[in-house]
């Protein structure tokens, strides 16, 4: 399978997605400014802070040519998956419910986190185990999660809710403890924390290679 | 046309930088400040006044956490 990793330009965690998308298949970067997904199987949106995150984190990005193209590919069902900055592109976007403020706790943070694997029933979670926990580097000033009271209660009751903050992990005041979310479909993904800087033993954890081999298992139709 | 906008963090969504400033002044010897919110201000010429509410809904605001107030002033600056 292949993934596209969009690049814009601010972006700075494009070449780690990279590097994590190849531990489980082919990748190749993506400019902003081009509309052509090259046949990729999966797109990832990748954090740092496209267009200086001038106006709000995200807002410019969203109509950037090549968001278009994933805008339209996410509508036929295709494979999206938003970390960090990607995730608020995607919230503005609004291929994702909700959006992302600043954290509560007024600081750029970065930590480790751990996150409670709560919806493994996901294109984007089926390689976890049941109950699992992730270990995974967080680092943002603007990742407080927000909804709307309806909203939350419906993706609440839908299981769009995918990954939350165990229990003291809550930095940044997201509601509900949400630390990732899907659309309704199930194919258009976003969290806050970032996978691809956990794959490696050398940086202390490999749980982010979930996501990733989670998407090639999706992709390559294997049932776990 | 010159025309404003004001945009605010929506009414009941904790706001942490007007918590900061709000905290900040009475170390400074302003008493009795509360309710602050800080918000940005975006202002445009612009050829059709009409046009600024659809680019506040589109980009200039997120509607979905934030108000925005439109106005249209006198002439261009």
């Amino acid at each position: 399978m292949k993934f596209g990793v969009l690049q814009f330009p601010g972006s700075c965690d494009e070449v780690d997605a990279l590097g994590a998308a190849r531990r489980v298949g082919d990748a190749e970067l993506l400019w902003h400014g081009a509309r052509d997904l090259k046949g990729a199987d999966a797109i990832v949106v990748p954090g740092g802070f496209s267009y200086g995150d001038y106006l709000r984190a995200g807002a410019i990005a969203r109509f950037s040519p090549a968001m278009e193209s994933v805008i339209a590919f996410a509508g036929d069902g295709g494979i999206v998956l938003g970390i960090c900055n990607g995730f608020q592109v995607l919230c503005e976007a609004h291929l994702l419910p909700g959006a992302l403020l600043g954290n509560a706790n007024r600081r750029f943070t970065f930590r480790q986190v751990e996150l409670d694997v709560v919806n493994r029933d996901t294109i984007f979670t089926r390689a976890c185990t049941a109950g699992e926990r992730l270990s995974v580097p967080a680092k943002h000033s603007w990742g407080r999660y927000y909804a709307a009271e309806d909203t939350l209660a419906a993706i609440e009751r839908s299981g769009q809710v995918v990954l939350r903050y165990a229990a003291g992990e809550n930095f940044n005041g997201s509601l509900n403890d949400i630390a990732g979310v899907c659309n309704e479909a199930g194919n258009v993904f976003g969290l806050m924390p970032h996978p691809e800087h956990a794959v490696d033993e050398l940086t202390g954890s490999t749980d982010g290679l979930r996501i990733f081999e989670s998407i090639r298992l999706s992709v390559e139709g294997v049932r776990v | 046309m010159r025309a404003r906008v004001l945009i605010r963090p929506k009414a009941g969504i904790l706001d942490p930088q007007g918590v900061a400033v709000e905290r900040a002044l009475p170390a400074l010897g302003f008493a009795g400040v509360s309710g602050v919110h800080v918000g940005r201000l975006v202002e445009l010429d612009v050829e059709d006044p009409a046009q600024v509410a659809p680019m506040c809904e589109k980009l200039l605001a997120n509607p979905l956490v934030e108000d925005y107030e439109v106005e249209i002033l006198d002439g261009s600056s």
